[in-house]
């Protein structure tokens, strides 16, 4: 056997795993070495949790082969990759909400004395585990009472509690503010120099760059190839994710149809706030035009729809609805004044997943019509089939369950559950994540139809090309703020971003 | 940090007060009954002893997530099968009596395993367990049967003198046993912890690499055994083998863990807490008999309602919690 | 197709059954006509499984929700109560005495919907906490004792026949009928399915799942007043303590066996009713084999553990392969 400090600390060939219908890997490489952070880049559905997730022993590989600190290696369940050494910290942070800091750290591993355990050398260790990690907190403080941030570093702490020697970080920051997020670098930095490989998965590209060593690009379950973070220029690894060639020039908004606006505004909201979610803002939507609304991650975005729908109720300011002002209690009131919602979570909060996707577009309209009011059947498979027709759902027929369709074609229902209701306002919140990029033309090019004929939406994405592709106007937030409207010619992604930018400071 | 201690233990701490007001309640209401007394006290826990010792049982399965309705059922099985094993066979009760308990275990692990590996819902299984349980128990024996041989030696032995004539009987005895045991096995033992892990947050415990399926498994199988154990604790109490024994024990059960604080959606409560709940239970009892007039259904009754106001402060508790912090 | 594909099993099981009494009880398949009225084992099942029949049905919408009633047996104790009081305590007119006892029974239900909708409790420990009130308040009303009646119009419910027929079977029918143009026809169905399926999504399509819950607990609770007269006139008296025992398993085994999931979603009502008449046609025939009645406990604990197990993806990927290999 050759000297195992020569190889690398963990290296994929081929790696290959198909589940019924869909190859979601095909002969992927991967490869860690001792003391880098490796950046695992890819689109979604590029395979990225797949590879890691057959990397920690949830799913076995169907093909190709595992190198891991000279052994090969096929962990069979989390513990399994565990006790090689590999440990995973996931994205919504897997620890025991209602127990301590130190027993999150522990459990599972705590020693007994005299068939007691030991609670001060519990308390001891995880000080210790944090102090490693430079963070100062009191570990007898339940988790849930702490910060994502911190419950992110816990679960760092827990993971290297046991000698771990390859961390997977899968989208830390994602949830972590811009001073939360130098603190975890800083960690992964100190890490780094300790001689652990650290695995990042993220889709921040700025955050790539900042602390990667080197990056690995998948596409559609397909390896596309592996790079010195240094030498990548950061059109180019779109490009790779993106597998198409891009130039500088496509990110700015070149075509943009003026929109002409009418008097009052379809919707206006003066001061509308909520206490712990959303400062109070002022915002107009006009009909006919797309209202773009930018930020990053827990900006305020999602929170200032969910205040339109009626899904939570504002604590100040005034709505006003063509001029009067409203008030809305649930979905269904804001239903009545005929707006919709496309919310972000498809999965739990859009699609019916054993109902047809003929039931699932009548949903909205049958609601609206009252409980006794039935939506005939006949009208029922005529809208169906022409939503189907029109929106270019990919669907057997209109009584498949929603959810054997694929992410696009769901999203595509869900606007066609929305459509068929007629709203005056549209909510769509991130309608093309998690989508291929077919189904999300489709989406856009369907949006600025629809606005065209006199509807309004309200568009949020955290795709900023895409923001500056489709909005009349943009609305930025920060920190659950209004920080600043761009209108016309001054939109554009680097202007948005400096709105993002200069409110930091 | 005190503050936060307290707001923790808001469940826990109504429970105590509750405890402490019907108790006060019971005592100036009936004060020259002697309902404030040593011996009505040790009471509390001599007529309920069986259902504190189920009530340890199901407060693992709540923290863990579950629920177990087969308790009352397994109570009636065992104690016909205790009746059966000593008096019909002649068996003495250092054999019988682990015999039944490791039937009572068994049952809680083939419930576990169905609860776990099938993902069967698990007041099905449970239910289902307990018209088995039941069933098995009428199918023995149909009538209750006296149980003459072994059990007035061992409620002699088991007894603990306190003076002054009084004594603490063997079903407390068993009972506190198992409480301490209990407290031990919860608080100071990775399964305990475990438990709780399952319980808080199931998906986080599997990639802990926690033993899920051996917790959840073992919270099942110690109910059994809790069951189990409650039915010889009631065969001794009463001196019989009833098959009807235990008759809707499980809700009572619930009721003592959730007045006790502990959270039905797992991972949160105490023993200690259950072990309130069940005294709650002994008090209203006794002051119902006391009162004399008022029917022995109402402490169903009441016991229904008291229920309801818990489960609604844990409502309130976690709606509360639930709201974002500014 | 599909609904073939849900009833394939409680038909063939059912079928077992029958040819199991085919072959080793005679006389199982005779049809008499006494007194214009049909008289015989295979009627007897369907007048016996009336209660459950109407009780599943109830519960099928509930279960289609995600949610269960375990109350449904404390709520026939009660309705049995209530009537008989009305009965012999009062002079009521007949009517009066079944529309008061079965609004009795809807505000109960009405009270576990607003516990599981409005408050948000799980639905086993809400409908609990009524399971065991329910017969201590029957009891109450009863003061513990069996309350005898004589009233034949009243009996008519559980021990009169119409059109040759046990009038039981029609009211069956009849519920079944009238709930299936309810939801059918209505959005009822398309609402409670939604709730069930994904309740957050549905209320984000503007689906007011408190009030979709509080009427599936309601009908429900209404059935089941509506069986506990039928026990009630059947022994001519209610009987608080053993009213409606043990019903609820039989009414949930029926719903599983009629292939609505637990978890909530579409529903079966002819699955249901074909569940509860298996489970009858079961009884039976232990009966009629001189096997103890408690048997029958023990065999439908088995019966719920099997079908489910039928139906668990998990054990099905568990077995198949094994199976496979022992039959290959």
């Amino acid at each position: 056997m050759s000297d195992p400090t020569h190889l690398p600390l963990l290296q994929l060939r081929g790696i290959s795993k198909s589940f019924p219908g869909v190859k979601a890997l095909a002969e992927v490489d991967f490869t860690v070495r001792r003391g880098e952070v490796h950046a695992l880049m890819g689109e979604n559905g590029a395979g990225k949790s797949t590879l890691i997730k057959v990397l920690t022993g949830v799913y076995q590989r169907d093909g190709g082969s595992a190198l891991f600190d000279a052994h090969d290696i096929n962990p069979k369940t989390p513990q399994d990759a565990q006790r090689i050494g590999i440990s995973t910290v996931y994205q919504e942070v897997n620890l025991i909400p209602h127990l301590s800091v130190a027993e999150n750290i522990c459990l599972g591993r705590q020693r007994s004395k005299f068939g007691f355990l030991n609670w001060r050398e519990i308390r001891r260790r995880a000080e210790k585990a944090m102090a490693r990690l430079g963070i100062a907190v009191d570990v007898a403080e339940t988790v849930a009472n702490c910060s994502i941030a911190i419950q992110q570093l816990v679960a760092i702490a827990r993971a290297l509690d046991i000698d771990a020697k390859l961390l997977i970080l899968d989208e830390p920051t994602s949830s972590l503010d811009e001073k939360e997020v130098e603190r975890l670098f800083g960690v992964m930095r100190k890490l780094k120099d300790e001689g652990l490989g650290i695995v990042f998965v993220t889709h921040f590209l700025d955050q790539v760059y900042a602390v990667s060593d080197r990056i690995t690009v998948l596409r559609n379950g397909n390896f596309v190839g592996e790079y010195e973070a240094a030498s990548l220029p950061r059109i180019e690894l779109i490009s790779k994710m993106m597998g198409k060639e891009l130039s500088e020039a496509d990110f700015k908004a070149a075509d943009r149809k003026e929109h002409q606006r009418g008097e009052t505004p379809l919707l206006h909201l003066e001061n509308v706030g909520r206490r712990g979610s959303l400062k109070p803002l002022n915002l107009e939507i006009f009909e006919g035009e797309v209202l773009g609304l930018s930020g990053l991650l827990g900006s305020g975005r999602t929170e200032t729809a969910r205040l339109l729908f009626g899904v939570d109720q504002p604590d100040s300011g005034t709505t006003r609805l063509d001029g009067n002002p409203i008030k809305l209690k649930s979905p269904r009131q804001a239903m009545e004044r005929k707006f919709g919602f496309c919310p972000e979570d498809r999965k739990t909060e859009a699609i019916i997943p054993n109902l047809s996707v003929r039931e699932n577009i009548v949903l909205a309209l049958q609601v609206n019509q009252g409980w006794m009011r039935y939506v005939s059947r006949a009208k029922q498979n005529e809208l169906a089939d022409k939503f189907i027709k029109a929106l270019n759902i990919k669907t057997p027929h209109a009584e498949q369950p929603i959810r054997l369709l694929s992410g696009g074609n769901q999203q595509k229902v869900i606007l066609a559950r929305w459509l068929a209701s007629h709203p005056r306002l549209l909510i769509l919140d991130e309608p093309t994540r998690g989508i291929d990029v077919g189904a999300k033309l489709e989406i856009e090019k369907l949006v600025a139809s629809l606005a065209g004929e006199g509807m309004a939406i309200l568009f949020i994405s955290s795709d900023l090309e895409e923001m500056v592709r489709n909005s009349h106007r943009v609305v930025v937030l920060r920190d659950r703020k209004k920080v600043c409207e761009l209108q016309g010619g001054e939109i554009s992604e680097s202007a948005i971003m400096h709105a993002i930018a200069k409110a930091e400071s | 940090m005190n503050l936060r201690v307290l707001k923790r233990n808001i469940p826990f701490a109504a429970t105590a007060v509750v405890c402490v007001l019907l108790y006060v309640f019971g005592a100036v209401q009936f004060y020259d009954e002697n309902f404030f007394s040593l011996r009505v006290f040790i009471n509390f826990f001599y007529d309920n002893a069986f259902l504190g010792i189920a009530a340890i049982g199901m407060t693992f399965v709540i923290l863990s997530g579950g629920i177990d309705l087969s308790v009352g059922g397994v109570v009636g099985l065992v104690s016909v099968l205790l009746a059966i094993l000593m008096e019909n066979h002649g068996a003495p009760p250092v054999i019988a009596i682990p015999l039944v308990l490791l039937l009572g275990a068994g049952l809680g692990t083939v419930m576990g395993v169905f609860v776990h590996y099938f993902a069967l819902p698990a007041f099905l299984v449970t239910l289902a367990g307990m018209f088995f349980a039941r069933g098995m128990a009428l199918v023995l024996q149909y009538e209750s049967v006296p149980i003459t041989k072994h059990v007035d030696s061992i409620n002699s032995t088991l007894s603990l003198p306190l003076g002054s004539g009084l004594q603490l009987p063997s079903s407390a005895l068993i009972y506190l046993g198992a409480f301490v045991l209990a407290l031990w096995l919860a608080h100071f033992t990775r399964f305990g912890r475990n438990v709780y892990a399952v319980g808080g947050n199931e998906q986080s415990a599997t990639l802990m690499g926690l033993p899920v399926a051996r917790t959840r498994v073992g919270v099942y199988t110690l109910s059994g055994f809790c069951a189990a154990l409650a039915g010889v604790t009631y065969s001794l109490y009463t001196s019989s083998g009833n098959p009807n024994a235990g008759m809707g024990l499980e809700l009572d059960a619930i009721a003592a863990a959730v007045i006790g604080g502990t959270l039905l959606s797992g991972g949160v409560g105490y023993l200690a807490g259950t072990f309130v709940g069940v005294l709650i239970f002994g008090i209203i009892q006794t002051t119902i008999i006391f009162q004399g007039t008022l029917s022995s259904w109402w402490t169903k009754i009441v016991v229904g309602g008291l229920l309801l106001l818990f489960i609604l402060l844990q409502k309130g508790i976690q709606a509360k919690k639930l709201r974002p912090k500014n | 197709m599909n609904t073939w594909h849900k009833l394939k099993w409680p038909i063939i099981a059912l079928a077992l059954v029958l040819l199991f009494n085919f072959i080793f009880s005679s006389g199982f398949f005779q049809v008499e006509i006494k007194n214009g009225r049909l008289y015989g084992s295979l009627i007897d099942i369907l007048h016996r499984a009336a209660p459950v029949m109407l009780i599943s049905l109830g519960m099928t919408l509930v279960i289609a929700t995600g949610g269960i009633d375990l109350s449904v047996g404390s709520v026939m104790a009660i309705a049995g109560a209530v009537a008989a009081l009305l009965l012999t305590k009062t002079e009521q007119p007949v009517a009066m005495v079944i529309i008061i006892s079965l609004a009795v029974s809807f505000l109960f239900g009405v009270w576990n919907g607003t516990l599981v909708g409005l408050f948000g409790i799980t639905p086993i420990v809400a409908t609990l906490i009524l399971m065991v009130s329910g017969r201590g308040i029957a009891q109450l009303l009863t003061d513990g004792q069996i309350v005898t009646f004589d009233n034949s119009a009243f009996e008519f419910i559980g021990r009169g026949a119409l059109l040759g027929l046990p009038f039981t079977i029609w009211l069956v029918l009849f519920t079944f009928i009238l709930l299936t143009v309810f939801t059918k026809k209505t959005a009822v169905g398309l609402f409670i399915e939604a709730t069930g399926d994904n309740e957050k999504a549905s209320a984000y399509a503007g689906v007011n799942t408190n009030v979709v819950k509080m009427l599936v607990y309601a009908i429900c609770s209404l059935l089941a007043g509506l069986a506990g007269l039928i026990v009630a006139t059947d022994i001519k008296a209610a009987d608080a303590n053993n009213a409606g025992q043990w019903i609820e398993l039989d009414a949930i085994l029926a719903v599983v066996i009629g292939g609505t999931a637990l978890t909530g979603g579409r529903f079966f009502f002819a699955g249901s009713l074909l569940g509860a008449t298996l489970i009858q046609a079961l009884t039976t025939t232990i009966l009629t084999r001189g096997v103890p009645v408690q048997w029958t406990l023990v065999v439908k604990a088995l019966v719920i553990i099997a079908v489910c197990l039928l139906q668990s993806e998990t054990f099905r990927r568990f077995i198949l392969p094994r199976w496979k290999k022992v039959t290959v």
